[in-house]
């Protein structure tokens, strides 16, 4: 008989919160008692208040235990029932209610386990791709609906195909994985917890157009995703799933693992390939469309880590699989990523569709303060600010554009009551203008103008007139800037004037009562 | 970490002698010596065929290659959005006045240096900080003082 499954997230969220101490104390437990137990190491299932959240293998399922800490380890073992048990992990409403499509591996399986990988469903859909013509690849991506979920929303199938059509001696396949908004994790937590995944997405995207490089632009502030894609990729190679001959089939492809260096802008696609170049990541002018002149100067996808992670799945479910999830246009699961001032924050992986009140009321369970939700921020330090009012928004692309935000990369960030939306429309202008690359005047000093405007609003000077001045350097940086960054900084400070003017009026107040004291 | 060393230098840039490894050469310079030195520029500059100006350009571009040496440790505190919901202000103000240098500076005793980052990925445990590598939820400044042994 096999031994006994233990296991344990190494996933750095549950890391940053004991879990390295809790499978070190689970170690020692299982030599002390002398037990028949195999310890697995795994990513996280996203349920980040309940890590560490151990989990123990039993007939009827696998059994979870959190959060727990060293001191809950020794009765992990005992006849009793634990104070800290949980049930079956998968019957937890907070999973049960999501469907795990591009997750489903995640926090359940060994990440450096190929062969786990294999059992779990890996590499059914790079099987399927070397059945098929690079064409065919092409028409089920697009057919799929598949849209880049890294922010921009852009239709994948377009891409492939401008890249595979171009005359080239090279062609490319770059992952984004710059990870930068405020609020996401979910790249993070995939590229941990089921790095063959993202592997296999991006050798089938590579099969597709032609290209025989594949290169991942990791950002640095991720030091345990780096580790865990070094050994995946070096796994990958001994395997044959990379290499010059992918899988026996007799084409090539390998991928370079590459990183950031603490830039922002550097997740703007243009100014990541300048990255890759060795320059500084300054944004470049389009056209050329990196698909038709991007790294080096030769056809580039570039795509983000969940786009190509959601590759496999398309071709080994077929197209219409994956299309029947969603609604309107935006098709496929939405991995949103729930933080900030919450109860329960984590990673919610669902078909489009769900409304804000559902994702922060439903799943977050309120704020972590326990004082009432004032504002969401969505989609990243560039998204809107969103008062209670608009939370029966649903999230999809569409209904969101409509009302003036976006989805971006999923990200939904909980503020309880204490926020002061002044603030941070503050902030917006100081992160554009410490992140911009330059090359913009109104995002590079513009913004500093922004921010020394808003400490006027804050201190009660002429404000009327200083908010009439933000609107105008919002209407030149929409109109004036090369690229998003510049572009929709806006969007978080209009949103937080429109929604949450009593945070500037307050200021206003101040102002008018100063005024008669010296009237 | 070592002392700077113009031949040891020289055999990390040289690992990354590659069409666009720059940025890999001056990680291998920071994981080396903690920062990078502005002495290696001209051998850098020499190793990729650019000029002066454009590695300090590049240099001076990406918010991790500090050019002095940091503390004896490196705590990185996360200061966006979704840590702001949770405090990571108050963290950094209580850090401040406990420690008498304030962000991208470090302590008079070259024990700690404190760097702002945005986003560590750990949103939903916030407020988050990277301590000589090592990532922390939940954080408040005793803990983060504790860790530093403060
Ligand atoms: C300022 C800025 C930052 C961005 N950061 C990221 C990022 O961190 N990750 C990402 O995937 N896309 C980011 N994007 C979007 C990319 O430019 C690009 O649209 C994306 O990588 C395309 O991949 P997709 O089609 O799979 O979404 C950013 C865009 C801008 C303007
Ligand atoms: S808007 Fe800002 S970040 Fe974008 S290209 Fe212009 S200066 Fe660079
Ligand atoms: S915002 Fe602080 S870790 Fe993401």
């Amino acid at each position: 008989m096999s031994a006994a499954r233990i296991f344990v997230p190494a996933d750095a969220a549950a890391l940053s919160v004991g879990a390295h101490e809790v499978a070190r104390a689970v170690r020692a437990e299982v030599e002390r008692r002398e037990l028949d137990v195999e310890l697995v190491r795994t990513g996280s299932r996203g349920l980040f208040w309940l890590e560490p959240l151990v989990e123990l293998e039993a007939p009827e399922g696998r059994i979870g235990f959190g959060s727990l800490t060293p001191d809950d380890v020794p009765a992990l073992f005992d006849d009793e029932v634990h104070p800290k048990a949980l049930g079956r992990v998968e019957e937890l409403p907070w999973l049960a209610r999501q469907e795990r499509v591009t997750f489903a591996r995640c926090g359940v399986i060994d990440p450096l386990d190929l062969e786990d990988y294999e059992r779990h469903g890996g590499l059914g859909g790079l099987r399927r791709a070397l059945e098929l013509t690079p064409a065919e690849i092409v028409e089920a991506v697009t057919e799929s609906g598949l849209r880049g979920r890294g922010g921009a929303g852009f239709p994948a199938g377009i891409k492939w195909r401008t890249a595979a059509a171009t005359e080239a001696d090279a062609r490319y396949v770059v992952c984004n994985a710059d990870e930068g908004d405020s609020g996401t994790f979910a790249d993070r937590m995939l590229m941990e917890g089921d790095p063959f995944l993202l592997i296999e997405g991006m050798v089938i995207a590579g099969i597709a157009i032609g290209a025989r490089q594949g290169v991942i632009y990791l950002r640095s502030e991720y030091p345990h995703a780096h580790r865990k894609l070094a050994r995946a990729l070096a796994l990958a190679r001994a395997e044959g799933l990379l290499g010059a001959s992918v899988l026996g089939s007799g084409q090539a492809f390998d991928i370079e693992l590459r990183l950031g260096a603490g830039a922002y802008i550097c997740g703007e696609e243009t100014s990541l390939l300048e990255s890759l170049e060795g320059k500084r990541g300054q944004v470049r002018a389009k056209p050329p469309l990196p698909a038709i002149a991007g790294l080096f100067g030769r056809p580039t996808i570039v795509h983000n880590v969940l786009t190509l992670a959601a590759v496999p799945t398309i071709l080994a479910g077929g197209a219409e699989f994956y299309r029947a999830f969603g609604t309107g246009r935006s098709r496929g699961t939405m991995p949103i990523q729930l933080a900030g001032n919450v109860r329960h924050g984590g990673l919610i992986e669902l078909p489009f569709g769900l409304t804000l009140r559902e994702i922060v009321e439903d799943y977050g369970g309120g704020t972590r303060t326990g004082r009432p939700v004032r504002a969401v921020q969505v989609g990243g330090p560039l998204g809107a600010y969103w008062p209670e009012a608009l939370f029966d928004t649903p999230l999809d692309y569409e209904a969101f554009a409509e009302r003036g935000g976006m989805v971006g990369h999923g990200g939904v960030v909980v503020f309880d009551d204490t926020v002061d939306l002044a603030r941070q429309a503050r902030f917006a202008f100081q992160f554009c203008a410490e992140e911009s690359c330059g090359k913009c005047t109104p995002c590079r000093i513009g913004t500093l103008r922004g921010a020394e405007t808003i400490d006027r609003i804050i201190q009660g000077e002429r404000v009327a007139a200083n908010l009439a001045l933000v609107e105008d350097l919002c209407e030149v940086l929409r109109d004036g800037s090369l690229c998003a960054l510049g572009g929709l900084t806006p969007v978080p400070v209009e949103s937080a004037i429109r929604h949450f003017p009593e945070d500037f009026e307050r200021a206003a107040t101040r102002e008018a009562v100063h005024g008669e004291a010296i009237g | 970490m070592t002392d700077w060393d113009v031949g040891a230098a020289f055999e990390v840039v040289q690992q990354h002698r590659q069409k666009g490894g720059l940025l890999g050469a001056l990680h291998g310079l920071l994981d080396a010596f903690g920062y990078v030195d502005p002495r290696a520029i001209p051998m850098v500059a020499d190793v990729f065929n650019l000029t002066r100006a454009e590695v300090t350009g590049v240099v001076s571009f990406y918010k991790d290659f500090r050019t002095t040496p940091p503390g004896r440790h490196v705590l990185k505190l996360c200061r966006a959005e979704a840590c702001q919901a949770v405090g990571c202000e108050t963290v950094a103000q209580e850090l401040e006045t406990r420690l008498g240098v304030g962000a991208d500076a470090t302590t008079a005793d070259d024990a700690v240096t404190v760097e702002t980052v945005y986003c560590l990925g750990n949103c939903a445990l916030g407020p988050a900080a990277l301590v000589d590598g090592k990532l922390y939820g939940r954080v408040d400044a005793p803990s983060l003082l504790a860790r530093l042994g403060r």
